[in-house]
């Protein structure tokens, strides 16, 4: 681990987040007609008066990259827009939202990474019976999409049982947390199962692999040999895959939200799509980007210092 | 969102499936009756899918209407029968487009090199940072929500898990003896492509396209289902499931888990036969 | 006297596809008396490997054990896991041909030496940090303060090969198990560690089991030689002797098939056939469809090993010895 690297990946990762960010600037002009109609949102074209007004606002009459860096710096100000559907400013109305989605995603991760990594170690490390149950069981799982296991969820616990309410936020961080527990269960399952799987497999492979058996032959207690060694050497890929799956958590936010009634970022981004409100749509896309981007990176960066095994922009001996 | 898992899935070890030979022969029959379903649908319907009957409104499972009726007294089971069409076919020309496009990209950026190459790889390395329904989210909103706009989006997003790979193994092979061979026999570079350079890519294209399918199925439906796909009242599996969601707490689950359940029987089989085609194509390696 | 090691027709079977069994040594018998040097010199697929780890109840899972292998009088298979524990932690200790493969290698080469110091012996970091100085130093490992820290993709593989040793040493065993510690390494880089290993042998009072291919190596290193072919002992007699005194015809065969540098221009005799994986031996001795000397017997009778020569050989028609044979 090197700053070399780590300045490297910084400018990957800003360089990313710029052609991201004109990408999606720019595809508000690709779309028919004049922008300021969709900046409008509700897909009716308005008053010609307004409609100035937008051109005048958004500067939608100055040049492509003058109106683009005006759009990227209102947005690293926190100066988003306003949303003309929701007669708020966009920075308000993704402020007033973000906590649930952020707690939402929080909450699933945490099932990922506890859940999906325990099943997975407990079917590498005992093998036969148990590996055989947790992968047919996480593999019916990976193949139920999260909108049809949120369906599941609610009809088996909401309905039948009754056990945890089905829509709604609740007040407080108990209840909030009580109301979150169904979506964040969709909205796990399906990752919390691909994160067992590799588990399963990285741990199988390191259990049969020469050095594990090199520390089993010096007499080296065995739960020693599971922690130092096994767990140690596979804990690279599996870090890699939970990274992958929390930030596929940020897309199918969006899906659980809106399933479960929850007022978040992700039921916004779709109800602001619905309504071609793009002042919101632009917003919402950028920061989904960056989270993405940023988690990829974060991932990409703990996993290599973790293995060593290829020296990053070192001397070799 | 699946995207992303078919994107770990080509980094992270592959999962271990069943490798009996029950297995696929299964999953063939299972998609051979669905799709047989979906084209015999007029032939096969108890009902008409958008005929509304206010006197049979959400009707329970019985002899006239094998899985009841919707809230508008619609025909659940026929809805499903005529849904399974748009359900595949959405993700059928998104997978269509996205091996064409991605593998005519792919081939072109290996074959030409230079700043075309570069400009290739750059925009899918752009798409790759887009989470797929982020996208299509962003198309839904500029083009209007609608089937014909998600099949578009998706297929951009799908285009990078199949150029990245069929570019890396187009140059490989660019780089083979008998291109050169070709090439002296003075052979155009057109043709080299077409006649040799396509063939010997074909089942890879094949592979990648096959397993992307399922995964665009479950795109395609998410996507109706957060109501920016199918419009109603088309009959597709993905908004059935989102129409029958208050059928829930109503007692009237049907429609929900019926549509649901197709999406998954579906998926699960599409995958276990696309694991089998694989391993033939791929022949015995181990 | 008795043998520190000794192997009493072992016989491993693994599991094979659909509940068979494959054999994969068929018989074994063999001694080693304390401070002895034994070779147990045969190709890959012999089954040498796994007879040095049956020694250390290191087997693949599944794996059957007939007859014994017994470590100072003690059955290897009959322990239990807190006796296979104290045998591997301070009884005997195992060199393995790629130590590339056989070090963990996202911790450092310190945690490899001092891991088993500080979680079995109880020594503190320090005293532990100090041992794995003082062992690099034994196996002429220089600036091995430096080394502790290093990971072992910064080390060349004669040098991963010292650590290897070292963390044998720092058991403080009394029999060391050598499979192929040379095989992986050029050839320079094998001098030194072989010498390696002699060294520590002599001073340690050490017994040696090396298992290698390469029977001018087995000669040069160990007081006894014994060969191995598709898992079975074939012959076993002195090492000096080997050259001269070998009465099994497949051991015949292995030296002509090495080339004599003392002769140029002599003519290669490679062996008829392809070596036999242990698993496909039939009923009879499992070189008799390569041997020229095969009879009928030997197709259907497997033969037991029994006095020949300088030392022990299992054949039915063994080579006379008579004077020098080449």
């Amino acid at each position: 681990m090197t700053a070399h690297y780590l300045l490297r990946r910084a400018l990957g990762l800003l360089a990313t987040l710029l052609a991201a960010s004109l990408a999606i600037y720019g595809g508000l002009f690709l779309a028919p007609g004049d922008p300021a109609t969709l900046l409008v949102g509700g897909g009716k074209p308005p008053n010609p008066a307004l409609l100035a007004e937008i051109h005048r606002q958004y500067h939608l009459d100055d040049p492509f990259l003058t109106r683009y860096w005006h759009w990227l710096t209102g947005m690293l100000h926190g100066d988003a827009g306003t949303s003309l559907a929701h007669h708020d400013s966009v920075a308000h109305l993704i402020g007033s939202r973000i906590g649930t989605t952020a707690l939402l995603i929080a909450y699933a991760s945490t099932l990922i990474l506890l859940v999906g990594t325990a099943l997975g170690t407990l079917a590498g490390l005992r093998g036969g019976r148990t590996a055989t149950a947790v992968t047919a069981a996480t593999g019916t799982l990976m193949a139920v999409p999260t909108f049809v296991s949120a369906v599941l969820l609610i009809w088996l616990f909401a309905v039948r049982l009754g056990w945890l309410p089905a829509y709604g936020t609740g007040d407080g961080l108990a209840d909030r947390l009580r109301h979150l527990t169904l979506p964040a269960l969709a909205l796990a399952a399906s990752w919390l199962a691909y994160v067992a799987q590799v588990t399963r497999s990285a741990v199988h492979t390191e259990q049969g692999s020469e050095h594990v058996q090199t520390a089993r032959g010096r007499g080296i207690p065995e739960r020693l040999v599971i922690r130092r060694h096994v767990l140690r050497n596979a804990s690279g890929p599996i870090l890699s895959v939970a990274g992958v799956s929390v930030a596929g958590l940020i897309a199918g936010s969006s899906v659980i939200e809106q399933t479960f009634g929850l007022n978040g970022v992700g039921a916004l981004l779709v109800q602001s799509a619905a309504r071609q409100d793009l002042a919101v749509v632009q917003a919402l896309a950028l920061l989904t980007v960056t989270a993405f981007a940023l988690v990829n990176t974060a991932v990409d960066v703990a996993t290599a210092a973790l293995d060593h095994r290829t020296p990053i922009g070192g001397a070799r001996p | 969102m699946t995207t992303l898992r078919l994107a770990a899935a080509v980094r992270g070890p592959g999962r271990t499936g069943p490798r009996g030979r029950p297995v696929p022969l299964l999953a063939g029959a299972v998609v051979a009756l669905v799709v047989l379903a979906a084209a015999l649908a007029p032939l096969i319907a108890p009902h008409d899918p958008n005929a509304v009957d206010p006197l049979a409104v959400s009707l329970p499972p019985g002899a006239a209407h094998w899985l009841g009726t919707d809230d508008t007294g619609r025909d659940i089971a026929s809805r499903l029968l005529y849904g399974a069409r748009p359900s595949l076919l959405a993700p059928l020309a998104v997978t269509l487009a996205a091996g064409t496009i991605g593998t005519a990209l792919a081939v072109s950026a290996a074959w030409l090199g230079g700043w075309w190459d570069r400009l290739v790889t750059a925009a899918l390395d752009l798409v790759f940072g887009f989470p797929g329904l982020v996208l299509a989210v962003v198309g839904a909103a500029l083009f209007g929500a609608g089937l014909p706009v998600a099949v578009a989006t998706l297929t951009i997003a799908y285009l990078p898990y199949v150029a990245r790979v069929v570019r890396g193994s187009a140059l490989r092979e660019r780089h083979l003896p008998y291109v050169a061979a070709l090439r002296m026999l003075g052979l155009g570079g057109a043709r080299a492509c077409l006649r040799h350079l396509l063939p010997n890519l074909a089942p890879l294209v094949l592979v990648q396209t096959a397993t992307a399918f399922g995964y665009t199925l479950l795109d395609t439906a998410a996507f109706s289902f957060i109501g920016l796909g199918a419009q109603p009242p088309t009959a597709e599996w993905g908004l059935m499931v989102a129409q029958g969601a208050p059928g829930l707490l109503a007692g009237r689950p049907e429609q929900a888990l019926a549509a649901g359940g197709a999406i998954v029987l579906f998926t699960v089989a599409c995958g276990l036969l696309g694991t089998a085609l694989s391993q033939r194509l791929a022949g015995d390696r181990t | 006297m008795i043998p520190l090691l000794e192997f009493d027709a072992l016989r491993v079977t693994l599991p094979g596809p659909r509940g068979t069994r494959r054999t994969v040594i068929h018989r074994v018998d063999l001694a080693l008396a304390p401070g002895s040097a034994v070779g147990l010199v045969g190709e890959s697929g012999s089954g040498k490997s796994l007879t040095a780890r049956s020694v250390l109840g290191l087997l693949p899972p599944g794996a059957r054990v007939d007859g014994d292998v017994r470590f100072d009088g003690a059955s290897v298979p009959a322990m239990r896991p807190p006796e296979l524990r104290a045998l591997r932690r301070g009884g005997a200790a195992m060199v393995f041909q790629d130590p590339r493969a056989h070090i963990n290698p996202l911790r450092t080469v310190g945690d490899f030496l001092t891991e088993a110091l500080v979680s079995v012996r109880g020594l503190t970091r320090a005293a532990a940090d100090a041992r794995a100085t003082a062992l690099l130093d034994e196996v002429h490992v220089a600036d091995a303060a430096r080394r502790l820290r290093q990971r072992p993709a910064e080390l060349s593989g004669g040098l991963l090969q010292r650590v290897m040793i070292a963390a044998a040493l720092a058991a403080e065993p009394r029999l060391l198990l050598a499979d192929e510690p040379t095989t992986a390494l050029d050839v320079t880089t094998q001098a030194e560690v072989m010498a390696v290993i002699d060294e520590a042998r002599r001073r340690h009072g050490l017994t040696l089991l090396f298992i290698t291919h390469d029977l001018a190596l087995a000669a040069a290193v160990c007081d006894r030689a014994a060969v191995l072919y598709a898992g079975t002992l074939a012959e076993e007699l002195p090492a000096h002797r080997l050259a001269t005194g070998a009465t099994h015809p497949y051991t015949r065969a292995l030296l002509a098939a090495r080339p004599d540098p003392t002769v140029p221009g002599a003519k290669l005799r490679a062996i008829e056939g392809r070596p036999l994986p242990a698993d496909e031996a039939g009923p009879g001795c499992p070189f008799a469809p390569r041997c020229a000397r095969a009879t009928g017997t030997c197709r259907t009778e497997r033969p037991e090993p029994r006095p020949s020569g300088d030392g022990r050989a299992a054949c039915h028609h063994p080579v006379p010895l008579e004077g020098s044979a080449p």
